[in-house]
């Protein structure tokens, strides 16, 4: 069983591009001064870590999808 | 093929560097954890640390227990009730370079039959004027799987994901972010305890059980989106949708939907409702027609149908604001999680004098609390 990669090395190339041909010089739409709603903790995607890593390891635990949580990653050592 | 690409990558963004990034806040953080359900309880503590240095570094230190006593469905109908111990341990170093973070970690888990090694690494960059942050990251991680009561029993399993993520802020008040992660593992990877049941008409119950055997191999891919925004009225509305799919056949989608509020005199509730499906994997069955039905045989219930809803309430409390010493703030924290699975082919074999096949559907609740105290300094 071979990993299915062409989905994920197609985006992985289309990041690349972006990063190659973007960068630095586009000018931001929303001013840093303009982010303070941003910049509030309940607006962080992982306010308290040491939380999400427990949730998450509470539900790959127990079901079969795994991945793409947006967490760091890692083994559970768990089958 | 990926590791000539994740090269090709991290070359761009090492050259394309620049900017002023953030290392993540000094803080710390004990949390006690506790799962019951399904004949099964978990308990335990963890402890989170992380410290900046040298202005460019921060360093995590992570101790996590699982102390489990488990009687499950699988335990009460084909073995006896145990207990174990997993403790792990964590360390992590980020070091800031202009606009791009670098991180590399390591974590060990170890319990009585199981031992875990990862090894983490990731890097990430602020592009388009900080309104985008792009990250890649690798994991290699080596399991060796022991038999309690088998000495001779040791087997190996190699893991590797591969995690690409896009953080966005879209307008003054609306965070996007993508992820993507491939995993590939290689090795042991069915539970050497667990057992399949099939057809035998010289028992009196009518089946048997054989050992399970799964594939060598596998390979999933994962892709998630997830949104944050921010109410008029200082509130934080978020939604995640992830999609699923595996080289073992299994499909799964995740939703989750919540609401975060924080209110006068330091508090602030949390809400959230989230619903898992997933179909069976190709080689999962409840009663196989006969032994050695086919090559690979499970019949482990996260294989298998089901669905899966939680509920979250969570509430935040300000202990220390204004600081207190070299203390900055601090926080209290107690969330609460009921989850709810409905298996549509795993059945209740505690359920015995019936035609095998017919026993009733299992299903089953559980509650997870969470307690813990953070302080930043």
């Amino acid at each position: 069983m071979a990993p299915r990669s062409s989905p994920f090395a197609r985006l992985l190339l289309l990041a690349a591009a972006g990063l190659a041909v973007g960068g630095c010089s586009i000018e931001p739409w929303v001013k840093p001064y303009e982010r303070d709603h941003l910049a509030d903790p309940i607006m962080s995607f992982d306010r308290d870590p040491v939380s999400s890593a427990y949730t998450g390891h509470v539900y790959e635990a127990r079901e079969g999808a795994r991945g793409a949580t947006g967490g760091g990653g890692g083994g559970c050592g768990c089958n | 093929m990926k590791r000539s690409l994740l090269i090709v990558l991290l070359s761009l963004i090492v050259v394309r560097a620049g900017y002023a990034g953030v290392l993540p806040e000094d803080r710390a953080d004990v949390l006690v954890h506790s799962y019951d359900g399904g004949g099964v309880t978990i308990q335990g503590p963890s402890l989170l640390v992380r410290k900046q240095f040298a202005q460019k570094f921060s360093v995590s230190a992570n101790h996590y227990v699982d102390k489990v006593n488990s009687a499950s469905i699988d335990v009460v109908t084909t073995a006896s009730p145990y207990k174990e111990e997993r403790t792990q341990n964590s360390l992590g170093l980020d070091y800031l370079h202009d606009r791009w973070t670098m991180n590399i970690g390591f974590t060990n888990s170890e319990e009585n039959d199981y031992s875990a090694d990862t090894f983490n690494f990731g890097i990430s960059q602020d592009i388009f004027g900080d309104l985008t942050t792009v990250s890649l990251g690798y994991s290699l991680g080596n399991d060796v799987v022991g038999r309690r009561g088998d000495a001779n029993f040791r087997e190996e399993t190699q893991r590797q994901n591969y995690r690409l993520g896009l953080s966005q802020i879209l307008t003054k008040n609306l965070l996007v972010g993508l992820s993507f992660e491939t995993i590939t593992d290689e090795g042991f990877l069915n539970n050497p305890y667990r057992q399949v049941r099939y057809l035998d008409p010289t028992t009196p119950q009518g089946y048997s059980y054989e050992r399970e055997i799964y594939p060598r191999t596998r390979s999933s891919d994962a892709g998630s989106i997830r949104m944050r925004y921010y109410m008029p009225w200082r509130a934080a509305l978020y939604a995640d949708y992830r999609k699923y799919g595996d080289t073992w056949d299994i499909q799964a989608d995740t939703f989750e939907i919540g609401y975060e509020h924080p209110i006068d005199l330091g508090w602030t509730f949390e809400g959230k409702f989230r619903t898992y499906s997933q179909n069976h994997a190709d080689f999962y069955m409840d009663l196989f027609p006969r032994s050695q039905y086919q090559n690979f045989i499970a019949r482990d219930k996260e294989l298998s149908t089901f669905t899966s809803q939680s509920i979250r309430l969570g509430a935040t409390y300000d202990i220390m604001r204004g600081g207190w010493k070299f203390v900055d703030r601090g926080t209290l924290n107690v969330i609460l999680d009921h989850m709810m699975f409905e298996y549509e082919d795993f059945r209740d074999l505690r359920v015995t004098g019936v035609t095998p096949g017919t026993e009733p559907l299992y299903s089953f609740d559980a509650n997870v609390l969470q307690v813990f105290v953070s302080f930043w300094f």
